[in-house]
């Protein structure tokens, strides 16, 4: 810890929020829950998409969730679609205009619950965009509900005493399923829950872009992120809850490069 | 409306064929949909010619894929059409009214089947406060002339516009003159990726375009404002267009639409030639609906007749028309059939006849 002395003028001048901001996000203040994973998979992808010199390129395809809110904040194109539905988005954006870069922001309940067929078709068409899931495993905007991908015996207040195989069925691992289908060029699986992952997922961020700048296929990037907020949880005990819990059962890792 | 003068250039077509030369001379280059009759066709011959010009058609997996597709490319500013047959139409609402929502030009095809989509298609059919123009067109000469409109009046509205035909206009064939193409200029607000890194960043969004550069969140107070206030122009701003027959001394006027329309013409026609003081009015803008126009041939009738093949929905238009200056009668009927097409025998112009009879009758008896 550093002491901050009262009794003189600072020795480094102040650290503001915006010293902080990547260049292409906008305002760097969140109006998200304190220790949601979103804005860091955010930042991580504004990154790796600055790193590549794609800013010119790129269109950003939002879904419906907490991290709606960056979709008027980030300064590349944005188009913001519906729960659900920014693989079909994507796809008309792509097939319009192939030169463009476009990638799909949603989260699990957007992607594997609302959309599932909108992802699975876009992969199996092999189609050049790239897919971007935030996994935290539950339906943070609205409070804590289930989703497609919540783990067994995770609790939410649509299955509270946890989620129980024989009354909620089991998660779908999206990364898994999405692997199978010959249209996929890259899939792979990060988490945002310690500054290793984080510097992890933007490599799996570049070479999924990457992947689809050469024309290889669809490419598949899900990171997992925190909601210590949906996950009724103290906020400093998320990263550790995510990797006992989340990263147990959707296990972070390169699942295809065809690159490679 | 002007009739199109026969071109040289005219060949024997069936209407989903023409809507689909219509579309591609209007300058569209992309186009989803998901097959279903009496829609297939046009998806089939959208398959086959945008390929010759270069577009793209996408066989979407789903409705709701095929307007996701088509609102994609929208945003690109590419022209963009996608369309079904009501039931389809039902799956694609929610897009619909957020594609409206974030002032996006867009064709939307509903080769319904029967007329019972009326209300979906002039009400919104979404959730939401918005409209869609509304093109209803006869037949398949008609049908080009408003395809070519739709696309102008969705570039100038940035708003949806829909064109309604059935499964007699994609299924008849005629002679169509399709005419010359047309250019179509990118618009500013199209996404190409290049105002990245700017500072400036384009956002085209239902929720809002304007980003606020000192906070974080949307505006929807100023959005749906904004969206109200064009609304409100584009209705005050589209001409109704309609096609009207012997009003001026009618003591009952029938009023029709689309494919049906036709029928009632010709029944109109023999009930006048025989001397009977019947008018005609066909709507063919369903929204902005020609209430003027209506209102006009009413004022000096007995009686209004509202044939359709439903249980009654453009009849509410009719109404809020008229206002009570006549009674208006219901004399059309559901035309379902084992088909389920809406090509069922209610469609014979002796029954249609007999039915403006009895209402002429009636206000004669009123007398």
């Amino acid at each position: 810890m550093r002491i901050v002395p009262s009794d003189r003028p600072p020795d480094q001048p102040a650290r503001l929020v915006d010293d902080f901001t990547p260049d292409l996000i906008d305002v760097g203040a969140h109006q998200l829950c304190p220790g949601c994973g979103e804005p860091v998979a955010m930042r991580s992808a504004m990154e790796a998409i600055s790193e590549l010199g794609l800013e010119k390129r790129t269109i950003a395809v939002f879904g419906i969730g907490c991290y709606t809110a960056f979709s008027n904040n980030l300064d590349v194109e944005v188009l913001q679609a519906l729960h659900g539905r920014a693989p079909s988005l994507a796809t008309g954006v792509k097939r319009a205009s192939p030169g463009t870069v476009v990638l799909t922001i949603q989260g699990d309940g957007d992607m594997v619950s609302e959309g599932l067929q909108e992802v699975v078709h876009a992969a199996a068409r092999g189609e050049a965009i790239t897919c971007i899931m935030l996994n935290n495993g539950v339906f943070g905007e609205t409070g804590g509900h289930m989703t497609a991908t919540t783990v067994l015996g995770q609790r939410t207040k649509t299955s509270l005493e946890g989620r129980d195989p024989d009354r909620h069925g089991r998660p779908i691992l999206l990364a898994s399923l999405l692997a199978q289908l010959e249209g996929t060029a890259f899939v792979a699986r990060g988490a945002v829950n310690s500054a290793g992952n984080v510097a992890r997922t933007k490599r799996l961020l570049i070479r999924a872009l990457e992947t689809q700048v050469k024309g290889a296929g669809f490419s598949f990037v899900e990171i997992l992120t925190m909601c210590p907020t949906g996950w009724f949880i103290e906020t400093e005990e998320a990263p550790a809850y995510l990797g006992e819990h989340l990263a147990a059962v959707h296990e972070p890792g390169v699942l295809k490069d065809v690159l490679a | 409306m002007t009739a199109l003068s026969a071109a040289p250039a005219s060949r024997l077509m069936q209407g989903s064929e023409a809507i689909a030369e219509a579309m591609i001379g209007a300058g569209c280059r992309f186009f989803a949909g998901y097959p279903m009759t009496p829609f297939t066709e046009v998806l089939e011959h959208m398959a086959r010619k945008l390929a010759e010009v270069g577009g793209v058609c996408m066989n979407a997996e789903s409705e709701l894929e095929a307007v996701g597709m088509a609102w994609g490319a929208a945003a690109t500013g590419t022209l963009a059409a996608t369309g079904s047959t009501g039931q389809g139409l039902s799956l694609m609402q929610e897009s619909l009214a957020e594609i409206t929502l974030a002032r996006l030009p867009l064709v939307v095809l509903n080769m319904s089947r029967g007329q019972g989509d009326y209300f979906q298609a002039t009400r919104g059919g979404g959730h939401g406060d918005y409209r869609h123009i509304v093109l209803a067109p006869k037949d398949a000469a008609e049908a080009v002339e408003l395809v070519g409109l739709a696309f102008e009046l969705t570039v100038k509205w940035r708003n949806p516009v829909l064109v309604m035909g059935d499964y007699y206009l994609a299924h008849t064939a005629r002679s169509v003159a399709i005419p010359a193409p047309v250019t179509h200029t990118l618009p500013s607000w199209a996404l190409d990726g290049s105002s990245g890194g700017t500072g400036s960043a384009k956002l085209i969004s239902f929720l809002g375009t304007q980003k606020q550069r000192s906070d974080v969140g949307y505006d929807l107070a100023d959005h749906y404002t904004d969206c109200a206030k064009s609304t409100a122009a584009m209705a005050a701003g589209v001409d109704p267009l309609v096609e009207s027959m012997g009003t001026d001394d009618a003591e009952v006027v029938v009023v029709a639409f689309g494919t049906p329309a036709k029928y009632v013409h010709s029944a109109v026609r023999q009930l006048r030639s025989e001397g009977a003081a019947v008018g005609y009015v066909r709507p063919v803008t369903l929204f902005p609906f020609p209430t003027e126009a209506v209102a006009t041939a009413a004022a000096g009738a007995k009686a209004v007749a509202v044939y359709e093949n439903n249980q009654g929905q453009m009849i509410d238009d009719v109404r809020l028309a008229v206002l009570g200056a006549a009674p208006v009668h219901f004399i059309g009927r559901l035309s379902i059939d084992s088909s389920g097409f809406g090509i069922a025998p209610d469609l014979d112009v002796e029954v249609i006849r007999d039915r403006i009879a009895s209402v002429l009758d009636a206000a004669a008896g009123g007398t």
